[in-house]
């Protein structure tokens, strides 16, 4: 065991930090729920991408660089630290990115990585269904294969980003006599295929952060299958849980949170300390987001040693959506009357974006599986409970 | 960047687990706590000859030289069998404490802790009493600023029961006329050093106590049947031993930090040493809480062997620094001026 990082990884985050600061915008973009924001976000992407910090994790030829896990947390770290925008194709990125690694053929890494990694294409995604939420195996859609084609009908819903998306990837029933998880396909389609229909639906904040998506005799390439025919489930469920957890949520986005909610509590201490409860919330905040940080280097060590990993990264979901809560819970305590006003109402001084960041701190236990289908997994596949 | 352990520290692990589940039996603890000093001489020659009471012993003086960073899955592994052995104690505690003190102390008992001749306790004031003060051949015992080495005949104790049967816990008054090896800021650096090292002793074993719960409530929800079926497969019964789960995985490299930052003296050590006894101790206490639950009526019998490792859970957690002494020292560094914090704060 050693905790100092190598002089590569220090010169490695000098490098990003450097990038970083002259490259950050200075004002904050617009929302990338919103179609100027979607824009400046995209260009943002490309931005990263000419710097060669798109996706430092993947390999060189496909605009990343090779890096490990520690590297990535070492990146993700100045990034949050920099306050750089959020990644409008975390979809893409975080995602399909690490599956296509896997799964995908080389001509469709070919094809698809590099204009993900430059944002010049922004993915949607296209998991549930009006009745296959938490029972994803129930899934209904259909693709059948006609020819070279596949021809799509049914409906997909909460697919986050599709409003002004360019892709969407997702699972599809292509043996109409199966059911449950048998009989799926990993189907990847470009939006504006005739016959697709977006409804945005908007989210907590009005925007419209996901949407229902209606596909009517859609066709597309067989090319555009990822991995083989019926093996959607395996390929969806498969590949790195934990990698894609990481990347999804990585501990400096929660380690930022805590920092800037001792400070919250710091620059209004009167008023937190009417109430006993928030002073420990805040010391258990900073000792959670730590935690997982910790927990994370960790495992993302001995990955990179060769370890495996099981069930137990279903922990991983459950731990940062509770803590993101909590965190945001503690900030509206600490605001108190100002909590509830809207960031532009005019005596809404000092409020910063904790009431946005606690509207989407509700989406954490419920989207990449509930918090309840989690435990089951803990329990059941970690832990060894009777199904 | 490397946080993980080698493979000779984690087949060490394994071997010291494995004796310590054959040996150290639910049956054998009872049966020490029958027994006027509840202690099990026996098992104390065992230990010493797999070689773990000199584990941090330097190999001068007989020992195997390790330190915390070897010592802190041995301590998992004892929580896991609750140990009644006063063996994190003087591994953990005593040995490393000699070893800065140096001297005539060191050189006296150091080897006589590696051959397992000798157990040496350490009493400080933060503790209110002192554990297994009946047995040590040496009680290292600290008062304000003045550390004292005492043996058996310069103090007087007194008995006082605890929940856990298991623990022997004393007050100590000191006889006449004793002088302190060490005193003034020295005194208080040891002290520091001795409740640090404790802290994390608490914290391993709290990982341990907490895991050996969840195996006998998950075996338990797997044998017991209600309703016509086990009760584990009710999302009720599921969800709370997955709620334990969730904080015991987020439990354990905090205490791993711990250690690292207590063998490499990093300066932000009191801090890691405080976090890994929050976190491990507040997982033990949940694994307790959620694992009688999960026992029903049975988990609340004396018969059944669960309240073993609730019983030192819960002594464990307020116990080498309380919650609030803990909590404390984690508040004075983040509400300070300057406190790194943040992304990129935690290993820099």
């Amino acid at each position: 065991m050693d905790l100092a990082y190598t002089v590569k990884q220090q010169a490695f985050r000098a490098e990003i930090r450097q990038w970083l600061a002259a490259n950050v915008p200075a004002s904050p973009l617009q929302s990338f729920d919103t179609a100027e924001g979607f824009a400046q976000h995209r260009q943002w992407e490309a931005r990263l991408n000419e710097g060669r910090w798109g996706m430092v994790t993947w390999p060189v030829e496909y605009g990343g660089r090779g890096c490990d896990l520690v590297d990535w947390l070492i990146f993700e770290e100045e990034y949050y630290r920099a306050r750089a925008p959020l990644r409008v194709n975390q979809n893409g990125i975080f995602l399909l990115g690490p599956t296509l690694m896997e799964y995908g053929s080389a001509e469709q890494k070919a094809r698809i990585l590099p204009k993900m990694a430059c944002g010049e294409e922004v993915w949607a995604q296209g998991w549930s269904e009006p009745n296959a939420g938490s029972d994803m195996a129930a899934i209904r859609a259909r693709a059948d294969l006609r020819g070279d084609r596949y021809v799509i009908n049914g409906q997909k819903i909460w697919s986050t980003r599709a409003v002004w998306a360019d892709w969407l990837f997702g699972m599809f029933r292509t043996d109409p006599d199966s059911t449950r998880h048998h009989g799926l396909t990993f189907i990847l389609l470009p939006l504006n295929t005739p016959g697709i229909t977006v409804r945005p639906i908007p989210q907590l904040d009005g925007l419209p952060g996901f949407a229902e998506v209606f596909f009517d005799e859609v066709e597309v390439a067989e090319e555009n299958r990822l991995g083989d025919e019926g093996a959607g489930w395996q390929v969806a469920m498969a590949t790195a849980g934990f990698e894609r957890g990481l990347m999804l949520r990585s501990p400096a986005r929660f380690q930022e949170t805590a920092r800037r909610l001792v400070e919250l509590y710091r620059a209004n201490r009167a008023a937190a300390e009417r109430d006993p409860a928030v002073k420990d919330a805040v010391i258990r905040a900073y000792l959670d987001a730590e935690s997982y940080c910790l927990a994370t280097y960790q495992t993302a060590c001995r990955l990179g040693q060769g370890g495996r990993i099981g069930a137990e990264s279903s922990t991983n979901k459950i731990f940062w959506s509770e803590l993101d809560q909590n965190m945001h819970a503690t900030a509206m305590s600490i605001l108190g009357a100002r909590a509830e006003l809207l960031p532009h109402a005019p005596d809404a001084a000092g409020v910063g974006t904790w009431l946005d960041g606690w509207l989407f701190s509700q989406s954490g236990p419920i989207y990449a599986g509930t918090n309840e289908i989690q435990r089951n997994i803990i329990a059941e596949r970690m832990l060894g409970m009777p199904r | 960047m490397d946080f993980t352990f080698t493979q000779d520290q984690l087949l060490f692990q394994a071997s010291v687990r494995d004796f310590l589940i054959a040996e150290v039996t639910p049956a054998r603890i009872r049966a020490a706590w029958e027994t006027a000093d509840g202690r099990d001489p026996a098992l104390w020659q065992q230990l010493a000859e797999l070689g773990l009471a000199g584990l941090c012993v330097p190999e001068e003086y007989g020992g195997l030289g390790m330190g915390e960073l070897d010592f802190v899955l041995l301590a998992q592994e004892c929580g896991y069998v609750a140990l009644p052995e006063p063996l994190v104690h003087t591994a953990m505690v005593a040995a490393p404490l000699l070893r800065r003190v140096g001297g005539y102390l060191a050189a006296t008992w150091l080897p006589r802790i590696a051959a397992g001749e000798a157990k040496v306790v350490v009493g400080l004031e933060q503790n209110l009493l002192v554990e297994d003060a009946h047995v040590a051949d040496l009680l290292l015992l600290q008062r304000g600023e003045a550390w004292y080495a005492l043996a058996p005949e310069q103090v007087a104790l007194r008995h006082n029961a605890s929940v856990d049967p298991s623990r022997r816990l004393y007050a100590v008054d000191m006889k006449m006329g004793s002088d302190p090896f060490c005193s003034g800021t020295a005194a208080a650096a040891l002290t520091a050093a001795a409740l640090d090292r404790g802290a994390l002793g608490c914290a391993a074993q709290a990982l341990g106590l907490a895991q050996r719960m969840v195996d006998m409530a998950v075996a338990y929800s797997r044998d017991r049947q209600q309703f016509g079926k086990p009760i584990g497969s009710f999302q009720a019964v599921k969800h709370l031993m997955a709620n334990v789960a969730v904080r015991l995985e987020y439990a354990r490299a905090p205490v791993h930090r711990a250690a690292y930052s207590l063998a490499h003296d990093e300066p932000g050590a009191m801090r890691a040493v405080s976090h890994a006894k929050l976190l491990a101790c507040e997982a033990a206490n949940l694994a307790a809480k959620h694992s009688i639950q999960v026992h029903g009526a049975m988990g609340y019998t004396w018969e059944v062997d669960l309240h073993i490792f609730m019983k030192k859970a819960w002594a464990l957690a307020n116990t080498w620094g309380d919650t609030a002494f803990h909590k404390a020292r984690i508040a004075d560094y983040i509400f300070a001026d300057g406190a790194a914090l943040g992304a990129g704060a935690t290993f820099n």
